[in-house]
């Protein structure tokens, strides 16, 4: 139901996203992982019509099929909401503070689908019972302050399936949640998706809350798309240096915190910090920093190397040597 | 074992909430309820627990910022809510606090190594400023001409090593780190821990490590307290309670940080 081709988002800085390929089938769920300046949210924004101001869009975003490039605000608005609805991280800024959750959730469906005001009342109360808020009938009178912090990321996840959405983006819909809340939000979506057959975009940094939702993954460093696959596997065995040291990075409880001398194990780490987009080298995203670069690495962007029908990486030392 | 670096015994908070009506008192919320504690100097001692636990009211008690209703620290011995302000002052070089953010916590409108100064100047240390400032950016793996720079004109894990250089700056026996690595990502933050670590083998420091993230707690922690609406739930070694997880609460964190026990 969407499709990326070869979809760039530039700056005169430099390029935010670099030649996107994505392909997502109704039911689909797809995470998405990197860290600041990866480019996620820039794809994110982009798959709503929200790309800033400023950006030139090149290659193709298919929505059903229909190039979405270079359409106007106005056709952007018949798919948002109706086809593609996004949840944002941070649930209290989301929500306008002064108006009833319910009124907030009930407005979707007024402008986009003309539905009455008792109308749109019990479609409301109906998505309040499926997202699991207790007692919704007295909660869509209340306002966001009134609620918890997971209660609200429950409303804005009912707020983003007021019109049947085909896709829901969720950009770190957990990041603000408490850890255990987390969990149950991100089984929420999971939920949700397979009961609707929606697609959902799973957008975050949280590689455990990614394992827990998602079928395939792309791991994106610099606006590029660096890995594929399906998300165990990637997780097991990643083949792209960049999905190696961020996995490495990731304190893991069950390895043993001392070595044999009884001094206390360093993390590994990824040498160096993200450049700005400008500093950005121009072949691959990750040289300079990649602990098994090679000289062409830097100037030439490495070719997306399939490694299985469903498995792919962008680096040169994967070149010819298929897996 | 000689005196631990510090030791909380029994500390109590509690906070008036809003009236409910004016012929009734106001309610207590009780923020941290008898909680006790030892960190040892070089030793490592985790909090984890979600928001509003009350491992922040325990990290604020404990930099003195605030005053038990109950119970009591001792920081080498002495109390520090019974010392007179004078000397509160005097002792405060020794243990010192990194914040979560560390957009929040550094002022944009000066150098960071005006900032980075700061604790120094509130001790009354003028000498040497300079020199101590340089060798604190060092000690974090910054370049010592960082300190005429802004804020800005660092990244986020950059800003946190110059918090953390604040912090040390006045050579304390005790560094308290509220969610110091949270807001950073992962990359970043492996690479703060590892710091962390660093600085406590070379200086000896003991740390009071505050977290929501079982993980992280996990790599850089020797003990471990996880706390629950203000009570402690579970303390001992780090490594026995990951293994074996006494409370269904922790059990819970753990698999939210995507450990399967």
């Amino acid at each position: 139901m969407l499709e990326l081709t070869d979809y760039s988002v530039n700056f005169s800085a430099g390029a935010a996203l670099r030649q996107a390929n994505l392909t997502i089938k109704p039911g689909d769920r797809l995470g998405i992982v990197g860290e600041s300046g990866s480019g996620k949210t820039m794809l994110a924004l982009s798959l709503m019509g929200m790309a800033p101001d400023g950006a030139t869009l090149s290659g193709a975003l298919c929505v059903d099929g229909i190039d979405m490039t270079q359409r106007n605000e106005i056709e952007w608005q018949n798919i948002r909401a109706r086809r593609v609805a996004m949840i944002f991280q941070e649930p209290m800024a989301a929500l306008n503070p002064l108006r009833r959750v319910g009124d907030t959730v009930m407005e979707p469906m007024r402008v986009h689908e003309g539905l009455s005001h008792d109308q749109a009342q019990a479609r409301a109360l109906s998505l309040f019972e499926e997202v699991g808020i207790p007692d919704p009938a007295a909660r869509l009178r209340q306002f966001p302050h009134e609620l918890s912090g997971g209660q609200r990321q429950r409303v804005l996840i009912a707020l983003a399936l007021a019109c049947n959405p085909a896709l829901l983006i969720a950009d770190e819909p957990t990041t603000a949640l408490d850890a255990n809340v987390a969990v149950l939000i991100t089984d929420l979506l999971v939920r949700l998706s397979q009961e609707r057959q929606m697609a959902l975009v799973f957008i975050t940094h949280d590689i455990a809350a990614v394992a827990r939702a998602t079928q395939d993954i792309v791991v994106m460093y610099g606006g590029d798309m660096v890995e594929y696959g399906p998300t165990a596997e990637v997780l097991k065995t990643p083949h792209h240096p960049y999905t190696k040291g961020l996995l490495d990075a990731l304190p893991d409880p069950s390895r043993t915190t001392h070595d044999a001398n009884g001094k206390r194990r360093r993390l590994p780490t990824i040498p160096g910090t993200v450049p700005q987009l400008q500093d950005l080298p121009q072949g691959c995203r990750f040289a300079g920093r990649c602990p098994v670069e090679v000289p062409q690495c830097a100037a030439q962007k490495p070719a997306t190397q399939s490694f299985a029908v469903n498995r792919s990486s962008a680096c040169h030392l994967n070149e010819g040597a298929k897996r | 074992m000689s005196v631990p670096l510090l030791t909380a015994t029994g500390l109590t908070r509690h906070y008036a909430l809003p009236r409910t009506s004016l012929l009734r008192p106001a309610p207590l919320l009780t923020a941290v309820d008898n909680t006790s504690f030892t960190i040892n100097a070089g030793e490592t001692l985790g909090v984890v627990g979600e928001s509003g636990s009350g491992k922040s009211t325990l990290a604020r008690m404990v930099m003195a910022f605030e005053t038990p209703d109950a119970g009591e620290v001792l920081f080498q011995g002495q109390n520090i809510h019974a010392l007179p302000a004078p000397e509160l002052r005097k002792l405060r070089q020794q243990f010192q606090m990194v914040f979560q953010d560390p957009y929040g916590s550094l002022n944009p409108r000066r150098p960071v190594g005006w900032s980075i100064a700061e604790p120094l100047r509130a001790i009354g240390e003028d000498e040497n400023t300079n020199r101590r400032v340089k060798e604190a950016l060092e000690q974090v793996g910054l370049h010592a001409d960082a300190a005429d720079k802004y804020p800005h004109e660092f990244s986020g894990g950059q800003r946190q090593r110059i918090a953390i250089a604040r912090a040390i700056v006045t050579r304390p026996a005790l560094l308290v780190a509220d969610e110091a690595v949270s807001a950073l990502d992962v990359s970043v933050q492996a690479q703060i821990l590892n710091l962390l670590m660093d600085l406590q083998d070379d200086l000896g420091l003991g740390i009071l490590f505050i977290s929501h993230d079982l993980a992280v707690v996990g790599a850089i922690c020797d003990t471990l307290l996880v706390m629950q609406h203000g009570k402690p739930l579970e303390a001992g070694r780090t490594a026995d309670i990951l293994r074996n997880p006494a409370h269904a609460y922790t059990q819970s964190l753990l698999t939210a940080a995507g450990v399967h026990t």
